[in-house]
């Protein structure tokens, strides 16, 4: 296989809580490999530290009450961003590797054209002169589905729709050529048919442009559609990895299961839906051993003070973090039901 | 042998905000906003209905104006044989008791200086349903119902999850013992697994307590699993209407179609065709003529008279009602 683009090896951000509750260990000891041109996708409900860790990637976290631990290591092109100076950290955000946010609205600015807010990063990072960059924002516009972009760029955010705003936020993370986009739940504040549309627009811009995708997604529907890979993350931790295919056919993490059977789907009859019992616990206080064992129909002893490692399931690229992969036979239809 | 009447009988609900002048009053005034343009729907009792459409269709502005939390602007709705629209104050009060709603967003819809005891307790009081020394054992009834630990009794909302949260909400609505509830998108704001459990909740509460519901969302998955009947919304109006296999089954509206085909399939081998429609949804200030959904209309027969005359609303299968010219020859 080919080198990856970007190594995440045991990265560690945790959070210092105000009311003394302790450290909450949001992202803890996540390892991934992001490959040039693929879309990996990372899964995972509210709290599994799916957000902090696509921060970490481009040192976004607010510190304090944020920190990286040290022995933590996000390398690209053969560097760690986690020891970058400011000053060639800035030559990669924006730049080599961009990002796009859930909410359009509150990432873009709200008193800057949305002209203007697109070809800053080519002002900045190409050293384009303003016509220049203007040329540029409105090709961009353009390739981005934007109708009549001349027009469009002397508008402000405000008098687009929710759909518009977050083709402009892709306008704006492309104006560079990144390899590597960061798309933190791009869909997720949007209408479905307009979800549709931006699916599609980024799988487009993907084949056209050939950069690496890391999509950020609570959900599994997306997922399917759009990724070639996916890391489950629960409780500050990758749970599972597989290539897509691989997963969806054969979940071997118990949450990955769950997770599964409980989606509302169209393709399947009306009928009572499985749930994963209680919740997420808190960040400060993950449970010992296996973090999944007090929800996990299957725990046994050895889940509740041994923790698991990610284990080689036996299909090549498929690791789960779950002692079932040791003792297979432990997976009953019963204790399931 | 004739069917009862329904629980709930809506007909054409209107809601129209008047435009607002600009230039503090004196401009000339701006379109008015037909949020709700002649909504109209039946539920038997003990069933559900799945109201479904995007941002600024309507679907919640319906709901407020059924529980006059806004006024409508004309139609009726009678429950159980009452008309609401035309209850004086107090009646209405008391009528809320038969109607409650279930909020999107459980943490902006409790009081955060509020305990749980505390929010349960005062629907019990302000309509008199249970004597104070009974209150308590009650609360913790209720909770027990809506599958929360009655230890949770003297938490503060920011002291729970998301999914306790809603179900303080599903308790709060249950303690006044309605038969019809309103649930705003109650599972939408929630993660998938949590949304599995309050799901399942409503479902169970609908069959104990005989509850009838209208359930709003923009997600058709959701909706499948707790629905019998279904209504699609797009600008203010109703496009599609039938029980709930039907619409996911054989939908006539190519509104309908192009949604279902929109929500992503957790399958990566799922080869089903994605229509993807063009553009936004209009504003409901300026609806398009004719039929409001030609502009991003995908169906191959698309005409001049999409363009000028609007379809009606009309029976097109047993129990199936669609506003489309061609809903007999569904894409």
């Amino acid at each position: 296989m080919t080198e990856p683009l970007l190594r995440i090896r045991d990265l560690r951000t945790y959070f210092v809580t105000d009311r003394g509750s302790g450290t909450a260990r949001a992202v803890d000891g996540v390892s991934l490999d992001l490959y040039p041109g693929e879309t990996l996708g990372v899964v995972g409900e509210s709290g599994c530290g799916k957000t902090v860790l696509s921060l970490s990637i481009l040192r976004l976290v607010p510190e304090p009450p944020g920190h990286i631990r040290p022995g933590s290591l996000i390398e690209f092109e053969g560097r760690n961003l986690l020891t970058l100076t400011p000053r060639d950290l800035r030559a990669v955000r924006g730049n080599r590797i961009a990002m796009i946010f859930q909410e359009p609205m509150t990432s873009l600015n709200p008193v800057l054209t949305i002209g203007d807010q697109v070809a800053e990063a080519a002002i900045v990072h190409q050293r384009l002169s303003r016509a220049g960059a203007r040329i540029r924002a409105i090709e961009l516009l353009r390739q981005v589905g934007i109708p009549e972009p001349e027009e469009r760029a002397d508008h402000y955010p405000h008098q687009l729709s929710g759909g518009m705003r977050q083709r402009v936020m892709i306008a704006m993370a492309l104006i560079c050529h990144p390899q590597i986009l960061i798309a933190d739940e791009p869909t997720t504040a949007l209408d479905v048919t307009i979800q549709a549309q931006i699916l599609e627009l980024l799988e487009r811009l993907q084949r056209e442009l050939g950069m690496a995708v890391l999509l950020i997604t609570h959900d599994l529907g997306v997922v399917a559609g759009t990724t070639d890979r996916v890391v489950v993350m629960y409780a500050g931790q990758v749970v599972e990895t597989a290539s897509t295919r691989e997963l969806f056919a054969r979940p071997q993490h118990p949450y990955t299961e769950g997770l599964m059977e409980s989606i509302p789907r169209l393709d399947r009859p009306r009928a009572r839906l499985h749930s994963i019992p209680g919740s997420v616990p808190a960040a400060t206080a993950w449970p010992p051993g296996c973090r999944f064992h007090p929800r996990c129909p299957y725990a046994w002893d050895k889940c509740r003070t041994d923790e698991p490692p990610l284990l080689e399931t036996g299909t090549a690229g498929h690791t789960a973090r779950c002692w079932l992969v040791t003792e297979p036979a432990r997976r009953t239809g019963e204790a399931a039901r | 042998m004739t069917a009862p009447p329904p629980l709930v009988d809506v007909q054409d609900l209107v809601k129209h905000y008047p435009g607002e002048r600009s230039w503090l009053g004196l401009g000339r005034p701006r379109a008015a906003v037909r949020a709700v343009d002649g909504v109209s729907f039946t539920i038997p009792a003990g069933t559900t209905l799945g109201l479904v459409g995007e941002s600024g269709s309507g679907k919640t502005t319906v709901a407020r104006t059924l529980l006059r939390l806004t006024e409508p602007s004309s139609g009726s709705f009678q429950l159980d044989g009452v008309d609401v629209f035309s209850l004086a104050a107090g009646p209405l009060r008391r009528l809320r008791r038969r109607i409650q709603i279930v909020f999107q967003d459980p943490y902006s819809s409790l009081n955060p200086r509020m305990t749980v005891r505390q929010t349960l307790r005062e629907p019990l009081a302000i309509h008199a349903l249970a004597p104070k020394p009974q209150r308590d054992a009650r609360v913790g009834a209720l909770l027990d119902e809506v599958g929360l630990d009655p230890e949770l009794a003297d938490r503060y909302p920011h002291e729970l999850s998301g999914g306790q949260r809603q179900r303080v909400g599903i308790a709060r609505a249950l303690s006044v013992e309605p038969a019809f509830l309103v649930c705003d998108e109650p599972v939408s704001a929630l993660d998938v697994s949590v949304q599995a459990q309050v799901l399942n909740l409503l479902a169970d509460l609908q069959q104990k307590r005989r509850l009838t519901y209208l359930f709003i969302a923009h997600d058709l998955a959701v909706v499948k699993h707790i629905a019998d009947q279904v209504a699609v919304m797009y600008l203010g109006r109703i496009v599609e209407r039938a029980p709930a296999a039907r619409v996911y089954e054989q939908p006539r509206h190519p509104y309908t179609r192009s949604l279902l085909s929109a929500v992503p399939v957790p399958d990566p081998a799922a080869t089903a065709q994605r229509i993807v429609l063009p553009g936004d949804v209009p504003s409901p200030a300026h609806p398009p003529s004719g039929c409001a959904f030609h502009p991003r209309c995908p169906h191959p027969l698309k005409n001049d008279r999409c363009r000028t005359e609007r379809p009606a609303l009309r029976e097109v299968a047993p129990g199936q009602v669609a506003a489309c010219h061609f809903a007999e020859q569904p894409m």
